[in-house]
């Protein structure tokens, strides 16, 4: 059974379809990219899949679960997680509560608990913050030591992108959900975070779902290619399939000249 | 690799019940029925003469065009700039002010008498010119400086503003309460098409409806509203267009203020009392009524702002009598806020929807 | 790794450009300014009755001295230099200052001057019921003309420039201020402030020089006890803070800094210190002062258990609950209707404490009714929703329709003091006992909170609320928690109010109290436990010890919120992360500067080793 299904999903704003009858599925440890012109629907697939946005029709299926009308809170715990095109941080909390907040779903203390400073209390705080560290050292010397304290707000902007990574991280997820991860950052950067993705996969065993615009990440990374065009998927297939059909090139890859390169 | 050829679902609507949703619905209900069976005990009892109900409705459509002009300056300025200018009532307050004060100063001359729509016209525009004065100097001083601010820290600084401006005035003219002087003109009724009324409330209703349609035309026809309404719509693209969006914004305040001056001035002639707090629960209630009609929407506000007035001056007699509930008048503010609670509750887009800025993202 | 990357050309030893000139058209304006603000603050009534008071006897009473610290301040915004940016030479403070600080003084001399000629001519008074003979007399200082006879217009010259010329030169003091050196000026200004602390708190300076067996020092400085100071007493006032901050401005870091170079351990013992220390101080002091002091720190104390409640709905949910002063309502008339034998309907009688888990459960009973509509809501909407519930809660308290539960307007009397085991409370003093403890668990229960999931989930809700939510924070619980706890801890204090003061009544829980605790927490600092504590003293302690201040105690309100929001928005003492957030421009400049500002050569700073 796949990990998640999508079938006939149907959105749109006012008289705009964005999504159209879609349908896609993802494996268990796969690695799938959606790409697609600007528009073509893809951060609203992610928005409702997560829950921030509710389906005209249609269906969405996690590990068998049935996710329309979940609140996404309710979706982040059956193990669905995802960053965002822009960088949604937490500004004003630091490096470290970004993360401890993302165990928020997977943590049980309440209120009491937390005014009389229970032994379980402390406990799970010890737990919380033990957990956020080593998920922000999977990202190297990047985002640890001094930086544990610094405010969210002040990070450079791959850095900023990486601990939005680990705060999805931090949920204990199955899925991830990636939009658009290297948006914006240099080569040097966007091959980082390629073997990264990488590494979510083998070192941490996430399925990963990514929207991307830069097609080397997608050659690199992608078991799948997944296409969409104006809420509808075009095609779908491995990078090299995708990357010669000829609907895709006219829809969004440009001339030939580019391909191989 | 193979395709997804699982059958398409049929259409579902996402909704899960969840104790908040029951929560509310249970309200909505509860709100219906005391108000169905209050209003139903009321009439069946008789207690009041068709002719009173008459009195009470007329009330209320002229204390509702009252409120739809304060309202006014509620909806352009947060469909502009989306957020709640607390001070707002106080700008009225102080258009109020003048009205009264000049009001009485006219009246202790001979103008009063013999030439009384000169004088009251003196009166507009003494409110006019305070209220809009008024609304500017705020929106100079207290709001521009903080254009770009998370949204709690304008909504904070209007309240401070609108503090500041209660207890000026209140030093200025002190805390005792002012009259406004009578009318002779306006004392009486007029008999228009068989309904008896009282003169005073006519021209409030006539007086605000002009005031209204000129509003309209304003937005509408003028260069100067078009501006506004790009300015409404999209400050960025706007401003790419040519549109000096600062001083768009300043008009806005000031043809909020204006109209808010305007219902100074006839507040006189509904409500002959007014002191420095006066502006408080005029503020709520145009608030409401912005909210009900649709924020942002101008001829929303306008409808809004009449239902306020009705809601308030029949809702007591009406619901609240059905039930002997005692000193029932007491409770005519507790309507005015009920009206705004269920109206954010249950319907925060408004009778005729919002019409509000594009959000950055 | 550094995520600085050098710059590419390298730092010259250029030319540094001139700096800007000083804008006098900006003086001119602020001028203008001080001239609305003067006039304003003569207008209604401030001058008058702070000419009551005297600050050094005989010649200088409070009312013309705050009107004439108008020009003063606004000449110094005027002649402040413009701040030495990148690349341009520091600004020299020359003749052009003192004229835009004379510029800014005298013209709002002028408006005085001005509202004086119209005094003298017209009868204002019927309008603007101040600006009486009184008024005239104090603002031509002393030089008010008698009645004219068949004169048209009278200007009063000799009154006019000397109000015009003291304005100047108060302006121009102002602008002195910035020809002082830096260590001249933070030992000087705080010197002053000290004289002014002193004149107005000769009440509580006496009592305390008195209360520790000083007396003759009371003699010394002050004309009589309560009285104002002599000129002796002020000059060594004076004296001795100028020269104890001339001495202590010989440091280079400031208190904060050498607390947090501290190690861990030094730090939270120096904090629990301080904390045992001021507690020690603060139940003293009610014992030294008076039952009037007591009352007041009662009442700021009150406040400040209700400001620790708003803090956890506001400063860490980030909802504005205008409506708060329905939480303090529903645990003063809770606690009332439990304890008082006078109670209407229903009269259990019970003692406070055992009555105390009940206004508890009322409490978060309330905070559920008032959550659960505003759950979706945003957040404009919900601080008028709020607003809209506070308001009916008094007005339904107030009503005749209910008044066989709650009294009506006469509320509900005779409620007994607290009493636990052998000890009863009865008297302010009594009072600040309970008052004060509860004041510390509520604080506790605020930095508990914060370092806990609960609190990081308000904090992210917070922040923003969609994307808190696809973190797995149910947004519902969260909020319905932060109003229940919120709701508590006002309840907490509505019900010591009720029984300090023995009885309750509905005009007591208006809005303005709702306002007043934003105030408090918005001045003292949002989610900083010392700022909101030293918030509530400063805003209800000192109005009430100032008999003057507290008639214009809401205007004062209303400008410093503005002001606040305008300048500091962070609060007077801020939680460190809370400036951070609100003033990340600056911080980031400041770390731009301190890396490319450097006199090492572009080799240095890229290798770090500046």
């Amino acid at each position: 059974m796949p990990m998640l299904e999508i079938n006939g999903l149907t959105k749109s704003f006012g008289g705009l379809r964005a999504i159209n009858a879609l349908d896609i599925n993802v494996n268990e440890g796969e690695i799938v990219s959606v790409i697609g012109p600007n528009g073509a629907g893809k951060t609203t697939l992610f928005n409702l899949a997560t829950g921030m946005d509710s389906p005209d029709e249609g269906g969405i299926l996690f590990e068998g679960q049935d996710l329309v009308g979940l609140r996404p809170n309710q979706i982040l715990g059956l193990g669905l997680a995802r960053t965002f095109q822009n960088v949604r941080l937490f500004p004003a909390m630091t490096v470290l509560e970004n993360v401890m907040v993302g165990q928020h779903a997977r943590t049980r203390s309440g209120l009491l608990s937390a005014i009389f400073n229970t032994p379980r209390h402390r406990r799970e705080e010890a737990e919380i913050e033990a957990r956020a560290k080593e998920v922000l050292g999977f990202f190297g010397s990047r985002l640890v030591g001094y930086r544990y304290d610094q405010l969210s707000m002040m990070l450079s902007y791959a850095n900023r992108r990486r601990l939005e990574i680990a705060r999805a991280m931090a949920t204990d997820p199955r899925l991830l959900l990636l939009d658009e991860p290297t948006a914006g950052m240099n080569p040097r950067e966007t091959l980082e975070l390629t073997e990264l993705i990488g590494r979510l996969r083998s070192e941490r065993g996430y399925t990963i779902v990514l929207i991307e615009h830069d097609m080397q990440v997608v050659r690199n990374v992608s078991d799948r290619v997944v296409v969409l065009d104006h809420g509808v998927k075009l095609t779908e297939g491995s990078y090299e399939e995708v990357s010669t059909n000829q609907d895709v090139i006219e829809a969004y890859l440009g001339r030939p000249a580019e391909l191989g390169s | 690799m193979t395709e997804a050829t699982a059958p398409a679902r049929p259409a579902r609507r996402a909704s899960r019940i969840t104790p908040v949703a029951l929560f509310l619905w249970f309200l909505r209900v509860v709100a219906l029925v005391v108000i169905l069976y209050g209003s139903f005990q009321s009439i069946a009892s008789g207690r009041l003469s068709a002719a009173q109900w008459r009195d009470l409705i007329v009330f209320g459509i002229s204390t509702g065009s009252v409120y739809a002009l304060i309202a006014l300056g509620y909806t352009m300025v947060y469909g502009v700039l989306r957020f709640i200018n607390f001070a707002h009532g106080e700008v009225f307050m102080t258009g109020a002010m003048s009205a009264f004060l000049v009001a009485n100063g006219l009246a202790s001359t001979s103008l009063w008498a013999s030439n009384p729509v000169l004088s009251l016209l003196i009166v507009l525009l003494a409110s006019m010119v305070t209220s809009t004065a008024v609304a500017v100097i705020v929106e100079r001083v207290a709001y521009r400086p903080l254009r770009g601010a998370p949204r709690l820290i304008p909504l904070i600084t209007s309240i401070g503003a609108s503090f500041t401006l209660q207890y000026i005035v209140r030093g200025l003219v002190g805390p005792s309460t002012k009259a406004f002087p009578r009318v002779e003109q306006l004392r009486g009724t007029w008999n228009i098409l068989g309904l008896v009324v009282l003169r005073s409330q006519v021209v409030v209703i006539v007086a605000a409806l002009l005031m209204m349609a000129g509003l309209y035309v304003f937005v509408e026809r003028t260069r100067t509203g078009r501006s506004m309404r790009a300015v409404s719509e999209d400050p960025e693209t706007a401003a790419l267009m040519g549109i000096n969006v600062d001083r768009t914004i300043v008009t806005v305040f000031a043809v909020g203020g204006a109209m808010a001056g305007v219902a100074g001035a006839l507040w006189g002639l509904v409500f002959p009392s007014l002191n420095f707090f006066s502006g408080f629960l005029p503020g709520i209630k145009a608030f409401t009524a912005a909210v009900l009609g649709g924020i942002g929407n101008i001829v929303g506000a306008m409808l809004g702002g009449v239902s306020v007035g009705l809601f308030e001056s029949v809702g007591p007699s009406l619901v609240l009598a059905g039930y002997e509930i005692p000193a029932f008048s007491q409770l005519k503010d507790v309507v005015a806020y009920l009206a705004l609670v269920l109206v954010l509750i249950f319907r925060p887009s408004g009778i005729l929807g919002e019409r509000l800025a594009t959000e950055r993202t | 790794m550094a995520d600085v990357v050098a710059p590419v050309a390298a730092v010259e030893e250029k030319e540094l450009l001139p700096p800007p000139e000083l804008d006098l058209r900006r003086a001119v304006r602020l001028g203008l300014s001080n001239a609305a603000a003067m006039v304003l603050v003569a207008a209604t009534g401030i001058v008058g009755t702070f000419q009551g008071r005297l600050i050094i006897d005989p010649f200088l009473p409070l009312g013309l001295l705050f009107l004439y610290m108008l020009s003063w301040a606004f000449g110094w915004l005027a002649s402040k230099p413009p701040t030495t940016l990148e690349g341009f030479a520091p600004a020299v403070t020359g003749p052009r200052n003192l004229a835009a600080g004379a510029l800014a003084g005298g013209i709002g001399g002028a408006g005085i001057a001005l509202l004086l000629v119209l005094m003298t001519n017209f009868n204002l008074r019927g309008i603007f019921i101040e600006l009486s003979p009184q008024l005239a007399d104090t603002l031509s200082l002393g030089r008010a003309v008698a009645e004219q006879g068949e004169v048209w217009f009278v200007v009063n010259i000799p009154a006019v420039l000397l109000i015009v010329a003291v304005a100047t030169a108060a302006g121009l003091v102002g602008a002195g201020v910035h020809f002082l050196a830096v260590s001249w000026r933070r030992a000087i200004m705080p010197g002053l402030m000290w004289v002014l602390i002193f004149a107005l708190f000769t009440d509580i300076v006496g009592q305390f020089f008195g209360g520790i067996g000083l007396e003759f020092v009371t003699d010394l400085l002050f004309t009589s006890p309560g009285g104002p100071l002599t000129v002796v007493g002020a000059a060594i006032v004076f004296v001795a803070f100028t020269a104890l901050y001339w001495y202590r401005g010989g440091r280079e870091t400031t208190l904060r800094q050498r607390f947090d170079v501290l190690p861990a351990e030094k730090r939270t013992r120096w904090t629990i210190g301080l904390a045992v220390a001021i507690m020690v101080i603060l139940w003293f002091m009610p014992r030294v002062m008076g039952p009037f002091v007591s009352q007041v720190l009662d009442n700021a104390g009150i406040f400040l258990l209700m400001a620790l409640g708003l803090n956890i709905v506001l400063g860490y949910a980030g909802l504005l609950d205008l409506g708060y002063v329905a939480f303090f309502a529903v645990g003063a008339y809770s606690a009332a209707i439990l304890t008082s034998p006078l109670s209407p309907a229903f009269s259990p009688e019970l003692t406070l404490l055992a009555a105390l888990p009940f206004v508890m459960v009322a409490a978060a009973i309330a905070g559920i009714i008032v959550a659960t509509p505003v759950i979706r809501m945003r957040g404009d909407y919900l601080a008028i929703v709020t607003l809209g519930f506070g308001e009916i809660a008094r007005i339904l308290l107030n009503s005749a329709w209910l008044s066989p539960y709650f009294g009506g307007a006469q509320g509900i009397t005779n409620i007994p003091d607290l009493q636990l085991g052998p000890l009863t409370f009865r008297t302010p003093q009594d009072y600040f006992i309970p008052i004060f403890l509860f004041a510390v668990i509520a604080a506790y229960i605020t930095l508990a909170l914060q370092k806990s999931r609960w609190g990081r989930a308000w904090m992210a809700m917070r922040e923003d609320e969609s994307v808190a939510e696809a973190m797995g924070i149910n947004i519902v619980t969260a909020k319905l928690s932060a109003f229940v706890v919120g709701a508590i801890l006002a309840s907490f204090g509505g019900a010591l109010f009720g029984s300090q003061i023995g009885s309750v009544f509905p005009h007591s829980f208006d809005i303005v109290v709702s306002i007043t605790v934003l105030v408090i927490i918005i001045v003292g600092g949002m989610g900083s436990v010392p700022g909101v504590t030293v918030g509530a003293l400063a805003l209800i302690a000192l109005p009430n010890l100032l008999r003057e201040f507290s008639e214009y105690q809401f205007l004062f309100y209303g400008v410093l919120l503005i002001a606040m929001m305008l300048v500091r928005p962070e609060g007077f003492i801020p939680s460190k992360r809370r400036a951070q957030e609100l003033h990340t421009e600056e911080l980031a400049q400041d770390d731009w500067l301190e890396i490319y500002g450097q006199a090492g050569s572009s080799e240095q700073v890229a290798e770090g080793t500046v």
